[in-house]
Parts: structure tokens; sequence; C-alpha cells
């Protein structure tokens, strides 16, 4: 219920630090900078390599967000908000990684010669 | 009933009501930030949709410009500066908010939204070149997929700055009041939230777009 | 598009053609009526005529008594604006149930059709007009009769439950339930005005696509679904943060009753799935207004990604249908046997693996869509293994019946008859899971009976029976027996009379979603089907027969003790019947899942004085106004009637915003209010004990 008389006595909010902020930014722009440098000066050579690489930056620097920006642990609302944050990664990486491969099997099996053109 | 039993209720039931109730008032804990951050988890899952039907329709060029034709990675780059600083700036209103000082946190709130305001004016600029060029989102199953995408995070951007704009007004006429304070707080979760779904929009379909085949 | 764009698309380009057109001419009439004419009101067909006279005659009828009896402003103070969960899980009780009044003539119109239309025969409706009925029953039965059924039980019984005096945001669960109301308003609104979807209860591209359902019917369809699911979801919302923060102190969750546990794992669904809805029709609603290309045949679209997307919600939606209910089944079978539930752990741990695994299974409902054996092994496998834990809460079922002291009431009729219905549901599930079976099944009248099976077997029956054993907690008297077990025997045979010949057909080869037939020999199971719908009809009959009857017998059947079934396990039968507006005088403590079970056990006695202010959150009409700008905007979107869109989007986010500046929306209930409620309850308790 929306209060204002007593709510002081049961809610706390996060507490931040200017250190957590900043240790939180130095990281994102780190995290940042590297997979843009290795797409725009064309570090490595292979696409698919360079693919791997800059999803593994992407999912580090969620995590740091998550840490420092949004300051995700396992004690905040009793647990209750990593809980559900690791749900949703489960559910997102299902409807995502399912898709994908429901469809593209189906592509592979129904439209045989348009994957060629797909690439393309 | 055994002799035992009824020993046991004259001691905890019968004789002591408190067992079962607690006397006087009892305070409910407060779930708004609990329930905005499960809101962003329901939000996670529309981008999800997005990201699968932009890795589906993805490559459907459909005889117009790929990825690597139209991304113009410095501008990617200055975006995601913007909304990195962004972050940073809510971040110190936050700090000030903590210390009880309204005219800081307005006043990086007020920074804050100038980014996100900057964010939003290079993505239209970007909009608006690709559609003035013939690669609008009707072009094909890709541009579909990306506008849609780029679009719905651009959407949010958009309302965080609506919500920004409002809570500067109730700021000014309430002060850092409790309610004030955690509004303050969801939309900080809102526009960190934002910058995680920016990180995958940069990564996936930006970076990963550019990438010879 | 302006021309000489490098990347142009050398042909004209069609899907531009709505919205192209609008700026061809400027032309005050259609920007203000868009394309809503004469012509779009359906004056030619007299089935829809005599049925327009019949709604505006009750209509004004029930006005016309509205207003003799002057309720207005009652409704509108006590009910329409009301942030109490217990009135609005009424209303939405209210709303499943006119609904489901609407959701059955279509089914039994179209029962009708099939019944008749062989050979020479065309039957009375014609296919534009059947095919709109099937799209609205397996809507309206879903998401106006189905979801506001399970929205309001949750509403009602979990605070209640729980031991709250509200849900975490009573302000959003107005909003919730009126934004429901606008979804099933303009699902009604397209009976008169222009038509409903011609496409099926999903809507499938590319046949929803512009191109082929260029009518106003696939818009309906898309406005009504998402303003529905935004309530939906913002209440998903309200109750997963009710049910984790506002247990009574004591109450860990393995003390929570199996109903609050159900509530949890479907409102968790809800939050997790809804969104994908939102997200595949907001895409379908772009391909046909901006002309882009998810789901078209060319430029990159891909038809088959909507069908992916939208199970991906529209699997987890069955159980969030079904779960709740599961829950009622627990709390009933407990009741009813004198016995605590058997199992409870295990109920509890089924229902979890049940809303995980509810992720992994969407694509049986696709098999033939033709991603092959790997795929379809995975989902064939994932989908089996589901029917495990829901074997189990049988069983649990079954051993808690096993050596109680069973009354065989109205609720635990339809809960026997359920767990019958619901393995021969089960059974025909798992043959379908089967992929090389459902090659031969899909699409077939065999599907068609398997899911009535369950949904009915499980959501309709387990309605029932929540609403037969929860109704003297709502309204402080019991239903009338007679007319209830004559609900549930018409109901229950006329189930098996109306889809074991679908069964049969399916078999032999009979698809869905045909209004004529060639070979006569099919007829005479459409004609026994059609007996079972019209025997169905007097299953609706008995019970609001029972609803007047029980009216008007209330004083007979009152419930003055607040534990009218004698047996009650769980909090909500501690409070009176119907229970004060503030649920409990004194926050209860919880220290076994069974709790009012306990309280009695240990002679539990209430207490009489001490009493408190009670801290409570304000009516308002905001959910009101905003769902009724809502359903004006979807209108407006319908038709195109863009300046009426855009000013009543502009007001809803005004309204919006302007709410958020009230900030004094709570009361305290005096402590001379609450002890003067509750020194009437002990004078009651003492007159009838």
């Amino acid at each position: 219920m929306s209060d204002h008389h007593d709510d002081h006595h049961n809610e706390e909010f996060p507490h931040s630090s200017f250190r957590g902020y900043m240790i939180g930014f130095v990281l994102s722009v780190i995290l940042t900078v590297i997979p843009f440098w290795l797409v725009m000066a064309n570090v490595i050579s292979s696409s698919a390599a360079t693919a791997v690489v800059i999803l593994g930056f992407a999912v580090v620097q969620i995590v740091v967000h998550m840490v420092y920006f949004l300051h995700m642990n396992f004690q905040s609302q009793g647990g209750w908000n990593m809980l559900s944050l690791i749900f949703t990664s489960i559910l997102v990486l299902i409807t995502i990684f399912g898709s994908l491969w429901v469809m593209y099997h189906m592509n592979v099996n129904m439209m045989p010669s348009m994957m060629g053109d797909m690439q393309g | 009933m055994s002799d035992t039993t009824v020993t046991a209720n004259t001691n905890q039931g019968a004789a002591e009501p408190s067992r079962f109730l607690v006397p006087g008032e009892y305070h409910v804990p407060q779930g708004t930030l609990l329930g905005f951050w499960i809101y962003l988890m329901s939000d996670c899952l529309i981008f999800a949709s997005l990201f699968a039907t932009y890795g589906v329709l993805g490559r459907n060029y459909a005889g117009g410009p790929s990825g690597a034709d139209i991304f113009e990675l410095p501008l990617v780059a200055l975006n995601t500066t913007f909304l990195l600083i962004s972050s940073i700036t809510y971040g110190f209103a936050v700090l000030q908010m903590q210390q009880n000082k309204l005219r800081g946190t307005m006043l990086w709130l007020v920074i804050t939204g100038l980014f996100g305001a900057a964010f939003i004016g290079v993505e239209l600029y970007e909009f608006i070149g690709l559609i003035n060029e013939g690669a609008g989102p009707q072009r094909s199953g890709f541009l579909t997929a990306f506008f849609s995408l780029v679009g719905t995070h651009g959407l949010h951007v958009t309302f965080g700055l609506v919500w920004m704009v409002t809570l500067l007004l109730q700021l000014k006429k309430h002060g850092l009041i409790h309610e004030n304070k955690r509004r303050v707080f969801c939309l900080s979760m809102f526009w960190h939230f934002l910058d995680v779904v920016w990180i995958g929009v940069f990564t996936f379909v930006y970076l990963m777009g550019v990438l010879p085949a | 598009m302006p021309p000489g764009g490098k990347y142009d698309i050398p042909i004209h380009h069609a899907l531009w053609a709505p919205v192209a057109k609008m700026s061809d001419h400027f032309d005050l009439t259609k920007l203000i009526f868009g394309r809503l004419t004469w012509e779009a009101i359906p004056y030619h067909e007299p089935i829809l005529v005599a049925t327009f006279i019949a709604v505006a005659l009750g209509g004004i009828a029930l006005l016309g008594a509205l207003t003799y009896f002057r309720v207005w402003g009652y409704l509108w103070k006590e009910w329409f604006t009301s942030i109490d969960h217990k009135k609005i899980g009424v209303m939405y009780m209210v709303l499943g149930i006119v609904m489901l009044l609407r959701g059955f003539s279509d089914a039994i119109m179209m029962r009708i059709q099939q019944a008749i239309a062989f050979g020479d025969n065309a039957g009375y409706l014609p296919p534009h007009h059947y095919d709109q009925i099937f799209t609205a029953h397996g809507v309206i039965m879903i998401f106006f009769v189905a979801m506001p059924f399970v929205v309001g039980l949750m509403n009602f019984v979990v605070p209640l439950q729980i031991g709250a005096r509200d849900v975490a945001f009573p302000f959003l669960n107005n909003f919730s339930y009126w934004m429901t109301v606008a979804g099933a308003v303009l699902t009604m609104i397209s009976l008169f005005v222009g038509e409903f979807a011609k496409t099926g209860w999903l809507a499938y591209p590319p046949l929803s696509g512009i191109m082929q359902s260029p009518d106003v019917g696939v818009d309906y369809y898309i406005w009504a679904l998402q303003i529905a699911g935004v309530g939906t979801l913002l209440s998903g919302v309200n109750f997963t943060v009710t049910i984790i923060k506002m247990r009574a102190p004591g109450m860990s969750l393995m003390k929570m009753p199996v109903f609050t546990w159900t509530a949890l794992c479907t409102n968790i669904l809800i939050v997790a799935a809804f969104p994908i809805l939102t997200a595949v029709l907001a895409m379908l609603t772009l391909d046909r207004y901006l002309g882009t290309h998810f789901f078209t045949n060319d430029l990159g679209g891909n038809a088959m990604m909507y069908i992916n997307l939208i199970w991906i919600w529209g699997h987890p939606e069955v159980y969030i249908l079904i779960l709740p209910l599961f829950g009622v089944f627990s709390e009933i079978v407990a009741t009813y046997s004198g016995k605590r539930l058997f199992g409870y752990t295990s109920m509890v741990y089924a229902t979890v693996v049940i809303t995980v695994l509810s992720y992994l299974v969407w694509l049986h409902h696709f098999f033939t869509m033709g991603s092959g054996a790997s795929v379809n092994s995975f989902f064939g496998i994932t989908t089996m293994i589901i029917s495990i834990p829901t074997g189990a809460k049988i069983f649990n079922w079954l051993f808690t019946m096993y050596r109680g002291r069973i009354k065989f009431e109205v609720p635990m009729l339809w809960t026997v008859g359920f767990m019958i219905t619901f393995v021969i549901g089960g059974m025909t599930g798992v043959l379908l899971a089967v992929p090389p079976a459902d090659f031969v099944l899909h699409n077939s009248l065999f599907l068609i009976a398997h899911f009535h099976n369950v949904i009915i077997g499980g959501v309709v029956f387990g309605v029932f029976a929540a609403i037969t054993y929860w109704y003297p907690k709502v309204f402080g008297y019991k239903l009338d027996p007679f007319w209830g077990k004559c609900s549930f025997w018409f109901w229950c045979i006329g189930f098996y009379f109306a889809f074991m010949p679908l069964y049969v057909l399916g078999l032999m080869g009979v698809t869905r979603r045909i209004n004529h037939f060639d070979d006569p020999s099919l007829q005479i199971w459409f004609i026994v089907a059609a007996f079972g719908a019209f025997l169905i009809a007097l299953g609706i009959a008995s019970f609001l027969i029972q609803l007047v009857v029980s009216y008007r017998k209330r004083d007979q059947n009152r419930d003055l003790t607040g534990d009218p079934w004698g047996n009650g396990r769980t909090l909500e039968w501690s409070t009176s019947s119907p229970p004060p507006q503030y649920n409990y005088a004194f926050t209860p403590r919880i220290h076994d899942t069974d709790s009012w079970w306990q309280m009695k056990q240990e002679g539990f006695k209430r207490p009489e004085s001490g009493f408190v202010a009670i801290h409570m959150p304000k009516n308002t009409m905001a959910g009101m106004l905003l769902a009724g700008l809502c359903t004006a905007f979807g209108f407006a979107m319908i038709w195109h009637m863009w300046l009426i869109a855009g000013v009543s989007f502009a007001t809803m986010l005004i309204s919006a915003i302007v709410h958020t500046f009230n900030y004094d929306r709570d009361y305290y209930i005096p402590a001379e209010e609450v002890e003067r409620v509750e020194s009437e309850r002990t004078r009651v308790l003492a007159n009838n004990v």
C-alpha cells in the first residue's frame, strides 16, 4: 500500500557510493572501448572469433552494470531481486536461442535453396 | 481430546491470543522497488522477443542494404558514450539524494536528461538518414527488425525523459520526501536497465552487423 | 518514402497503401471518422440485427432498472472506483460470467451450423460470419472468460489467505480490471460496428496480414488483446509482489496455502509470458499499419516467426489458466475430506516444475511446421515430461481422499468430475505430444476435443467448484445445492456428449474450422455434439438459476460463523463472511500450513478489545478514466481515426502523469469503527454458535 506515514520504518533503499559508481564507470568504458576497437580496427581476421569475443565482453559488461549501477546482490529484497533476475535470464536465453534454433532448422528443412541467398 | 492437548491449549492457545495474531499495528513491507524490478524483468522479455526476431530476420536483406552498408560505427560509439555518461551522472544524482541535497539531485538529473536527449537526437538523425536513403523499416526484414529493436529502446529512453521531467517537477514541489526518493530510485533502475539493453544492441546489432560474413 | 533514395525498392509497394492514402488528400470527415462509414454497421445481416436489438433492449432495461432503483451512486462509490481486492475480484467474476454467455452463444451457433450444414444444406451461417464466430469464441473464452475468472479468484482469495489487508498496489489492481474490461468492450463492439477477425484465435499471418485481411477484424483483435494484456501483466506484477511481500508474519514459503502457491506461480508466468504476446502483437500491428516486414511473404518477412513467438507466450498461458485451479482443487479436496492435503511439499514442487517446464514445450503446437526430427523430438520429450508432475498432483488428491471423511458437497462433485475428465484430456495430450501422431492429428477435431477436454474439465469445472466453495465467504450465504448439482451433471454429461464425438471425427480426419461438409456419414456425430452443447446450455442456465434461487433463499443459507463448511483449513475462513473491509482486525501470526485448522485445534479465541486504527488505500476513479481513454484510443486506431487516436493518447498520458502528482492515497479506519464492526461480529457469533 502506498503509504507515507510509516514507510520509513520498513523500507530501505539500496546504498550506493561514489567509489562504486566510479569503478563501474571505468570498467564499462574499458569494456565498451575494446569491442569497438576490435571491430573498427579489424583486429581479429576471423569474423566468428570476433563475434564470440565481443559477445563475451557484452556479457561481462552487463554483469558490471548489474553489480555497480543496479546494485544487484543476493541480499536485496530478501534475494527476490536476484532470483527474478536469474529466472528472467534463463527465459531470455530460452526465447532467443530457442527461436534461433527452431527457425534455423525450419529454414534448413523447408527452404534449403534459400539458405545461400540469406547470407548474401 | 487427551489431557496433554488440553494442557497445550491452556499454555499456548486460549491463554495467549498473541500466539496467533500481532497485537497493535502491523507494518507491511513496502513493495514498490521489488514491483518495479519485476516489471523491468517483464520488459526484458519484450526485448528478448525483439532480439530473437532480429536474430531470425537479421540477414533477410531482400536485395537491400546490409548492416555493413548502413551502420556508421563512429555515430554508434558517440551514442554509446552519451548513454554511458548519463548512467554515471544519474549515479551522481542518487549520491546527492543520499546526502539529502535537493539542488544537487535536480542538477544531476537535468544533466542526465540532457545526455539522454542527445542520445535520442543522434538516433533520430541516424533513422532519418536511413529513411531518406530508402533504407526505411519497410525495405526488408532486416531493416524492419533493426528499426523495431533499436526504436523500442529509443522509445523507452524517450519515456524515461518524460518521466524525468515529471520527477523534476515533483521534486521541486515536494522536495526529497520519502515517496520522491523512491521514485528517484525506480527511475534509476529504469535508466540503468536501458543501458544494459543498449550493451546488447550495440554488440549484437551494430558491431556484429558490420563484421564481414 | 521520398524518391531517389539509394536503397529504394524498384517496385511500387502496396503495403504502404493504408498510410499513403491518408496523405493523398486532406479530408475532414476522413480525419475524424477514418474508415468508419455506415457500411460498417451490419444492418444487412438479420442475425446480427436481431442480436443487436436483443442486446439493446436488454441493455436499456438494465440501465433503466439501475436508474429506477437509484444504484448508480452506489455502484460508482462502492464498486467501480473501489480498490478493495474483494470487490475487484467479484467484478472480475461478473465480467467472466457475462463474457461466458457471449462465448457460449458463439459455441452453440457453431454446433448448430455443423450439425445441419451437410450436402445441399449450406447451413445458416455464411463462411465469413462463421469464421468470425470461431475466432471470437476462442478469443473470448480464453482472454475474457478464463482469464477474468482466474484473476478474479486470485484477487478475492490470495490476500485473505496470506492475512493481508489488500494487494501491494491497490490502484493498479483497479486499473488492471478496467483494462481487461476495455478489451472485452472492444471485442463486443466489433459485433455491431465492423467485424471481428476471421483468422482463428491466434491470428496467424500471412492470413492476418494486411494483404489477406484488409478489414478491421484483425485490428479489433490486436487492440482488444493488447489493452487487456496490459491489464493482465500489471496484475501479474501486483500479485507476485503481494505474495512475496505481504504474507502474515510466520508464513514462510512452505507454509503458504497451496492455492497461494499456485497463484504465485501463475503470476510469475504472467509476468514472464505476457510481454512476449505484447511484443508479437506489436509486430503484427506494425506490419499492418506501417507496412513493415516481420511476418509478410515478401521482402524478407517470416510468418513462421509469429507462430514461434506467439506460442512462447501461448503455452505458458495455458498453465496460467490451469495452475490456480489445481490450487482450488487442492483446497477443496482437503476441506471436504476433513484431512490435511496429502503431499503438500510434492504439490509445491510439482507446481514449480510445471512453471519452469511450461517454457520448454512451445513447439509442440507446430510440430508440422518442418523444423525436423531433432527439434521435434526435443519438444516432444519435454511435453511428455510435463505430464509427470501433473500426474503426481492427481495422485496427491486421490491420497488425500483415501480414508478421508468425504462430504460430497457440490465443490467436491466438480472436483471428482475434474479428476476423471482431466486425466482423459491429459492422456490425449500425451498422444498429441508424439510428433508422428501429431502429423496425423494436427489441426483436426481430435485436437479441439483434447484442449476442450482439459480446459473445460480443468479450468471451467475448477471455476465452478471455486465459486461454490468461496461464495459464502464473498456474500455471506451458501449457494443452493440442488441447482448446483443440476449444473454439475448437465455440464459433465454435456461435456462428454459434446466432445467425445469430436475425438472420433478427428481420428477420421475431419479438420477444424469447417462450416460445411459433404460426407453425410459424419453428420450423426455432429448432431450428438450439438446435443451435448445443448446439455451444457442447461448447465449454464442451472448456474444462473442457482444464483437467483440462492439470493432469494439467502436468509436460510446464511453463514454466520465465517467457516460455513465447518472444515475450513486456511486463513480466509477465520474472518467473517463477508469479510470486513480491512479483512483482519489484527494481522494473523502463522505457525502451520493449515493455519485456521491449527487455530481451531488450539482453541484460539478472537480478541474483543484493543483494536487500533487500520491503514487503508483510498478509492479512486483514475483506473476507470485511464482505461476509458484507452478504449477510445483502441477504437480510434482500429478505424484509422488518427485525430481522435492522437487526442485520446495524449489525454491518457497527461492523465497518468497528473495521477502521479496525487500523493494522498490512503486513510485510516478509526479504531472505534473497527471496534464497532468487530463487536457486531462478536454478537452474531454469540447468538449462533
